[in-house]
């Protein structure tokens, strides 16, 4: 039974696949052309990356969204772990002090290299997940490295850098809803106002992202009562 | 350009967003279990925006809202019409409701699944509106993953191994289901270089490749996968008939309606072409969730999955509509007021179930005797919510079963009418035993605990809103005819 | 056979391999992996497939971006629920063997 249950599986997906293949093959043009629609409105986009406009300007409600699932996550990982009454997690990996030399160098040029991601996201490749993400990657090098303890319940500093960046975009989206519609910046601030909120957000996607990973190394309850 | 200084500011629509993700994150602030009177009164704001919204729709018609200012398809559109204002009305007026009795329920039932309640539920809430008003395919996406991650949240939280076992499950069906969705949207972008519904219609209508069959059939089998319709109904039972009362509710009530809402919206509107060839596919897998769900109703052993199931069968009703809809628009009437009426009458059903629950200190259909007399009133509510789901008069829940068989009539179709009927009879038989089991006398009399009073009044609210919604049913019809959906 | 077409049709081979491993595997930890295969190829497709003309799109680009994030966040609740689980079910099992010492001595 389990085998012929397999077996379906197994000749659907094949089937889903040459019927994705064949289609995929014979697509016409598309109809739409938006690059050069991205290309026109570059100026008044506030930067000069294609990707980062699309993304803080003309889809940034996509982002706005994205930034809220992101938190979301933390949350629910918060409300899944149960009950920690473990107050401090002990650092439960051997220190090393070849592995602590390096990240005590390391770390501070992750924090330059986040700083220049942000900075350098209005012109190339680059912004706020980016530089969110190598801090995030410092904070995991730290805390493989023996130096930052793993997360239980974040106190109020924490829960602040957590949803701060958060609630910074949604503040100037909902403060420019006095001259116009959601996030419609001025063409003469929207480089400023991008760069404030790349900014807030790259401190909140790091701490978040960083505590995605962190979380996991608190020791659970019951575990700590046993050992 | 707004004609006053402050119009943009005082515009309903970007609010009904802005306001939820705003008190969910400082529900977040300001710590573990606090947050119930910021949710309270921001929900309180949230309905009257809903109204406001609702009366702007019903004067000036359907409207578009450019995010950003650029417009489609270069930005992101919300659009309103007068079937997403029902629905936001629907899920402000739950919302509401449910945060009242979730802050006694809490307050009665020390749980851990309170620590993050207030948080997770205000981004459930955002979601939902942000869903409801979306115009953009890939936007969608965002927000499906929003509400389904919120749920997830929910459902686990405070509970122990079986509900992480239910929560587990549930996020891995709905991460199916959004990746199928996601791919769905490439082949589309591929095809047509947009996202946007009111670019893509045109296009759609002219023009449709195979790539676009596949990515309607991938886009909406996720879809329905989301709002458990037979085959993929395996996930809700332990998800909704294993979390607190409250969690139950909001997720019977309000997200399983979510997706239903977009497969209105896409069968209705660019996939329109499509839908025609498949339509008796969802009538057949609604007719087969009604009798399997009713079937497992009556077979529960415990309260709440007892309810659970019924979920799955009411769901069932709403995908009946689909080949019926017609250019009278009575199956999609039908479909709406059966959505608004169920998801009233099964907030109800889970908040009675919850004042049973914590009054008998146990869970099973069996213990319920003796409730009849120490808490009256809530069972009079879950008689009312029973009341809707088997379509008695003058209930929602009547007139969405009569529209429907109106439109099954019209169209010559009988089978449809004799499984409306029928499936009325199967709920009346699982609403009964709950009832008469609830009349016998207790079996032990001093094992009853006290219940907050305003428990009880929101189930009963909740309830007598389902049953007196019919006698509304003319104004809520003319709300949905606004942007002429149907 | 553009560039953009061959990551396309790379990207639909692994989204239907990661879906064919969130139904059939059995261990929670591998369906997680499967279900980011299956993410990372629908990514590919969309990238691809934009690409199949020449020409560079930034808004697919955007979209992944945005997907990623997404698929993080939801892999991490995922691991959460696992990790929960395997507590709770170690939890369990010393209850059990405890109960079951108390029998026996």
């Amino acid at each position: 039974m389990k085998a012929l249950l397999r077996g379906t599986v197994v000749l659907l997906a094949l089937a889903l696949a040459t019927l994705m293949l064949v289609a995929v093959l014979d697509l016409p043009m598309p109809t739409v052309q938006l690059p050069a629609s991205v290309a026109a409105n570059l100026a008044q986009s506030g930067v000069e990356h294609p990707v980062t406009a699309v993304l803080l300007n003309f889809r940034g409600y996509d982002t706005l969204l994205e930034i809220a699932v992101l938190l979301l996550a933390l949350l629910g990982m918060l409300s899944v772990a149960g009950p920690q009454t473990a107050p401090k997690p002990a650092l439960h990996v051997r220190p090393d002090p070849v592995l602590q030399a390096l990240a005590r160098l390391a770390v501070p040029l992750m924090i330059l290299a986040a700083g220049y991601l942000l900075w350098a996201g209005a012109h190339r490749p680059g912004g706020a997940f980016q530089a969110g993400a190598v801090l995030a990657a410092a904070a995991v090098l730290l805390n493989l490295a023996g130096l930052l303890p793993a997360w239980s319940t974040p106190g109020r500093l924490l829960r602040l850098g957590l949803a701060g960046g958060f609630l910074l975009f949604l503040a100037v989206a909902a403060g420019l809803l006095v001259e116009a519609e959601l996030l419609h910046y001025p063409p003469e601030h929207a480089g400023g106002l991008i760069l404030l909120i790349e900014a807030g957000l790259t401190v909140s996607i790091g701490l978040i992202l960083a505590g995605l990973f962190l979380l996991f190394g608190a020791r659970p309850a019951a575990a700590a009562e046993e050992s | 350009m707004p004609d006053s200084l402050f119009a943009s500011l005082f515009d309903p629509l970007p609010w009904l967003i802005v306001l939820p993700l705003a008190w969910a994150s400082l529900a977040f602030l300001l710590g573990p279990g606090r947050g119930g009177r910021l949710a309270i009164t921001s929900l309180a704001l949230q309905l009257l925006l809903a109204l406001s919204l609702s009366e702007q729709l019903l004067n000036e018609g359907a409207r578009i809202y450019p995010v950003g200012g650029w417009g489609a398809p270069l930005g992101i559109d919300l659009a309103a019409d007068g079937l997403s204002a029902l629905m936001l009305l629907l899920t402000q007026v739950v919302g509401l409701s449910l945060a009242i009795y979730a802050r006694a329920y809490f307050a009665a039932e020390a749980s851990a699944a309170a620590t993050w309640f207030w948080p997770l539920t205000g981004f459930l809430l955002a979601a939902m509106n942000a869903l409801l008003l979306a115009a953009d395919l890939f936007n969608l996406y965002v927000t499906l993953e929003l509400l389904g991650l919120a749920a997830v949240g929910l459902v686990a939280a405070g509970g122990g191994a079986a509900q992480a076992a239910a929560a587990l499950r549930y996020l891995l069906v709905s991460l199916m289901a959004s990746g199928a969705y996601l791919l769905g949207v490439a082949l589309i972008y591929a095809t047509y270089g947009s996202v946007s519904f009111a670019t893509l219609t045109p296009l759609i209508a002219a023009q449709a490749p195979q790539a676009v069959w596949l990515a309607a059939g991938l886009m909406l089998l996720a879809l329905m996968a989301k709002t458990a319709l037979f085959p993929f109904h395996f996930w809700l039972p332990p998800a909704h008939g294993g979390a607190p009362a409250p969690v139950s509710a909001l997720l019977s009530a309000l997200v399983v309606k979510a997706s239903f809402y977009l497969v209105l919206r896409l069968w209705l509107g660019g996939f329109a072409p499509l839908g025609a060839a498949i339509a008796w596919l969802p009538g057949l897998l609604g007719a087969a969730a009604i009798v399997w769900g009713s079937y497992q109703a009556i077979r529960a052993q415990r309260l709440k999955m007892l309810v659970a199931y019924s979920t799955v069968a009411q769901m069932g009703y709403l995908f009946l509509i689909f080949p019926l809809l017609a250019a009278d628009g009575l199956a999609f009437q039908a479909g709406a007021m059966q959505a608004v009426s169920h998801g009233l009458a099964k907030a109800a059903m889970f908040a009675a179930a919850g004042v049973l629950i914590h009054a008998t200190g146990q869970d099973s259909v069996r213990g319920l005797g003796g409730v009849a007399d120490r808490v009256p009133l809530t069972l009079f509510a879950f008689a009312l919510a029973g009341v809707t789901l088997m379509g008695l008069p003058p209930s929602g829940g009547f007139l969405a079963k009569w529209l429907l068989i109106d439109a099954a009539l019209h169209q010559g179709q009988w089978g449809w009418v004799i499984l409306v009927i029928g499936g009325g009879l199967l709920a009346a038989v699982y609403v009964l035993r709950v009832l008469r089991q609830a009349f016998l006398p207790a079996a032990d009399a001093s094992r009853f605990h006290p219940v907050p009073r305003l428990m009880e009044w929101v189930a009963f609210g909740l309830a007598a809103a389902s049953v007196l919604l019919g006698l509304r049913g003319i104004e809520l019809i003319a709300l949905l005819g606004v942007g002429g959906t149907a | 056979m553009t560039p953009g077409l061959i990551y396309a049709v790379t990207g639909l081979l692994l989204f239907v391999i990661g879906a064919a491993g969130v139904v059939l595997l059995a261990h929670a930890l591998r369906k997680i992996l499967a279900f980011n295969l299956m993410g990372s190829g629908a990514f590919l497709v969309l990238v691809g497939l934009a690409q199949r003309t020449g020409g560079v799109d930034p808004v697919p680009h955007a979209m992944v971006l945005t997907g990623i994030v997404v698929a993080v966040a939801a892999t991490a609740l995922a691991l959460a629920l696992v990790r929960r689980l395997h507590v709770l079910q170690v939890e369990l099992h010393a209850k059990d063997a405890s109960v079951a010492e108390t029998e026996d001595a």
